[in-house]
């Protein structure tokens, strides 16, 4: 079977496994054909919302969407226990009518609690609340050998850390118990703040640590004076009372939103910087003169573009990559300027760009670090994949890392420069034989 | 399917009761439906063939539902089943004899309570015999005749008899097969309708609808002529 992941780059032909019980996926895990001596090795896959190849593997992909059962909900503590393939949508769909909203949450609800983990994911509050990892309590993963292990703080502490962040390159993840967060409505206070440039914008988060949410939407073609100017996002979650009196007797209940479809591959042209400049000017424009503090629904305030159905779609058939790194605070500012100038001199700036602020992290081997994360799409042809090699250059020499879940295309030597955590992952999946049983696409090109 | 059905009636605030072979199976199904619906779920061990049980297993049960489903069903492999008597027989007892005996029995129960829907789960292969699936088609067709009946027989007791024929739906019995998009259901799609012919008190949907179009067609084609077909 033909596959991807969401930025439609690379495409693999794989072998997928749907297993549907614990039983089945034990058999299957142990019965993958065995090339020579040794036995192929396995990934797990959720919805496939990784851009690149970290769910990717032509020998077996565990699918794991059979194993969407929600099993236990503690009503006091907010703690849900539920199969690794139930999916954030799914969470939130339960849950919110009864006055929950996940803790932590990508850009978009198609992601499983399993791809959640294992990519650590991090959303609009990490400043404040830190990554996913942060809400869990437990995982049950299991390995090729077949045995189930519960591991936690307390209990396989080793596995536990590994495994968050740990792209699937630890074992299968069968079960979590996450914590929700208690909400009093289904709506969210956005406050926008314009900034003509990114010290504005910097500033704009500096003097908003204390805001639950944030990000900034950047426009990536601005030059000089306006370099990075940007559209900062505040928002709260809204308190039943804050909600007009009209919608107070039902707060959590938010207009459903129309789906739009993509029905075609958009040729790539229609992405050539004229569309996107007309883009990026829109919504400065509606940044800058629109209200400055709205109420907006969970739905279109933590995923604008869910409604488009296979937006990935819009940058044609050759499919995208993304670049997103993140930056130490001390080298941010200087580090961002730079990518700036060489994205905005180039021509190239994506539909796409997010800055946002990152809190303190200490994690084994999760992407986020203390500082700014900046996430930007490009079509995957030549030019742009080679501008994406000088962002990496830049990112290096700036101290920053790449995050695993967006990438289709870091070289080995670039990832190993950014991270020393490196050796001690590769050593750990030696040390447990995982480095025989585990790969992905991904891993086998990074020699993880 | 029948957990899609099960998921659908849930979230509209049923209490669900799962009969099934092997019930131990199903304690993750009960789970996901009592966290995600806040409903009362039961497991019950349940063979459609063992016909002698039917009654006493209707009388165990904690209470009496308002809904029957039954999705018993057994696809088969046609083939097989061509010199394979045993294989044959099987099928025509999983798609027939088992799901007939049941639902027999849960129509007397509810016509002495006198309310309750029962609702059969049959097939569009009963609507004609083909090459391809005749033993399967024919099992399912004796299904839908007697649902008919059933029907007509408790019309004035206040028990109503829904007969749903899906086309393709994307389950268990047909993965790993090549079928048609358009004419594919998904089971929560099915399970839609299912709940919509429900409240709507219908008595012979098609999922999809077109489906409906497609047999009538089908089924329109002079012998002389279909004995010929492929299809
Ligand atoms: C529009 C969009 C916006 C996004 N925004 C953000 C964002 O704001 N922040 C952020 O952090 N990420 C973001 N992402 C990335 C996304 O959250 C992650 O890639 C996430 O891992 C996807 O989950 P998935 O279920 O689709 O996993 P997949 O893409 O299928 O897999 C991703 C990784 O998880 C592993 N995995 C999946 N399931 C299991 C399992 N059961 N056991 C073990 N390993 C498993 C896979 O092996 C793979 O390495 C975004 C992605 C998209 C498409
Ligand atoms: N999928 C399709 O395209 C399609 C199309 C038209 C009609 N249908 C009909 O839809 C119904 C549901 O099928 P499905 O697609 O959901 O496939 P399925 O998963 O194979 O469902 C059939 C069910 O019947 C049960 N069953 C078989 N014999 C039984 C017996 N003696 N006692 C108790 N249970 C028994 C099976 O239980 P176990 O789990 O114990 O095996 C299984 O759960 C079937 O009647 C099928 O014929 C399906």
């Amino acid at each position: 079977m033909r596959l991807s992941g969401w930025g439609r780059f690379p495409i693999a032909e794989c072998n997928v496994l749907c297993p549907r019980t614990e039983a089945d996926l034990i058999a299957a895990l142990a019965q993958v054909p065995s090339l020579a001596t040794t036995i192929a090795p396995a990934i797990a896959r959720g919805m496939g919302r990784a851009y690149g190849d970290s769910a990717l593997n032509t020998h077996a992909i565990v699918s794991m969407t059979a194993f969407a059962h929600m099993l236990s909900f503690d009503a006091h503590s907010g703690v849900l226990v539920a199969e690794s393939g139930v999916t954030l949508a799914d969470v939130i769909s339960v849950f919110l009518p009864r006055g929950w909203f996940v803790s932590v949450t990508p850009g978009t609800k198609f992601v499983t609690l399993g791809g959640a983990i294992a990519a650590d994911v991090h959303g609009k509050n990490h400043h404040k609340d830190g990554s996913f990892g942060g809400f869990v309590e437990w995982i049950d993963i299991v390995g090729r050998d077949g045995v189930v292990r519960r591991c936690a703080r307390t209990e396989n502490a080793d596995l536990f850390e590994w495994t968050l962040g740990g792209m699937g390159l630890t074992g299968v993840i069968l079960r979590c118990a996450i914590r929700l967060r208690r909400v009093e409505s289904g709506w969210l206070r956005q406050r926008s703040i314009p900034a003509p440039n990114l010290a504005a914008a910097m500033s704009a988060f500096e003097d908003n640590t204390q805001s639950t949410y944030s990000v900034a939407w950047i426009d990536c073609l601005a030059k000089g004076a306006n370099l990075g100017r940007s559209i900062v996002l505040l928002g709260e979650h809204a308190l039943a009372d804050e909600l007009d009196v009209a919608r107070r007797p039902a707060p959590f209940v938010t207009p459903r939103r129309r789906m739009r479809a993509m029905p075609f591959d958009a040729p790539g042209f229609a992405l050539n910087q004229w569309s996107v400049r007309a883009f990026n000017a829109l919504y400065w424009w509606k940044g800058s003169r629109g209200a400055r503090q709205t109420l907006v629904d969970w739905d279109s305030y933590f995923y604008p573009l869910d409604s488009i159905h296979q937006w990935n779609r819009i940058y044609g058939k050759r499919g995208f990559a993304q670049f997103q790194c993140v930056l130490p605070l001390a080298a941010s500012r200087a580090g961002l300027e730079e990518l700036l100038s060489v994205i905005s001199a180039s021509g190239q700036g994506s539909f796409l760009a997010v800055l946002k602020r990152m809190g303190p992290q200490d994690s084994r081997f999760s992407f986020p670090m203390e500082g700014y994360t900046l996430a930007l799409d490009f079509p995957a042809h030549p030019k742009a994949l080679a501008l994406m090699e000088r962002l990496d250059a830049i990112t290096l020499a700036h101290g920053g890392r790449f995050y695993l879940a967006k990438d289709s295309r870091l070289s080995r030597a670039t990832f190993e420069a950014s991270d020393p955590r490196v050796a001690d992952f590769r050593a750990m999946r030696s040390e447990r034989g995982l480095d025989q049983t585990f790969s992905s696409i991904q891993s086998e090109r990074l020699g993880l | 399917m029948g957990l899609a059905i099960a998921h659908r009636f849930a979230k509209e605030g049923f209490d669900v009761q799962l009969a099934a072979r092997r019930p131990d199976e199903l304690e993750r199904a009960k789970a996901d439906l009592e966290v995600r619906y806040a409903v009362a779920v039961t497991l019950h061990a349940f063979d459609a063939l063992d016909f002698h049980a039917h009654e006493s297993f209707m009388a165990s049960l904690p209470k009496l539902p308002y809904v029957a489903v039954c999705v018993v069903g057994l696809l088969g492999d046609q083939r097989a089943n061509e010199t394979d008597l045993e294989a044959a027989v099987g099928v025509m007892r999983a798609n027939y004899e088992g799901p007939a005996t049941i639902l027999g029995v849960i129509a007397n129960f509810f016509e002495a309570r006198g309310s309750g829907t029962i609702i059969g789960v049959s097939s569009v292969a009963g609507d004609r015999g083909r090459a391809t699936n005749y033993v399967y088609g024919s099992a399912k067709a004796g299904f839908t005749a007697f649902l008919s009946g059933l029907r007509n027989r408790l019309a004035k007791t206040g028990v109503h008899v829904m007969t749903v024929k899906p086309g393709f739906v994307a389950t268990r019995m047909t993965e790993g097969m090549n079928l048609p998009p358009a004419l594919t259901a998904t089971p929560e799609a099915v399970a839609e309708r299912i709940f919509g012919g429900y409240q709507k008190g219908a008595n012979v949907i098609y999922t999809k609808p077109v489906w409906r179009l497609v047999m009538a067609v089908i089924v329109s084609i002079p012998e002389g002529v279909f004995k010929k077909l492929k299809i």
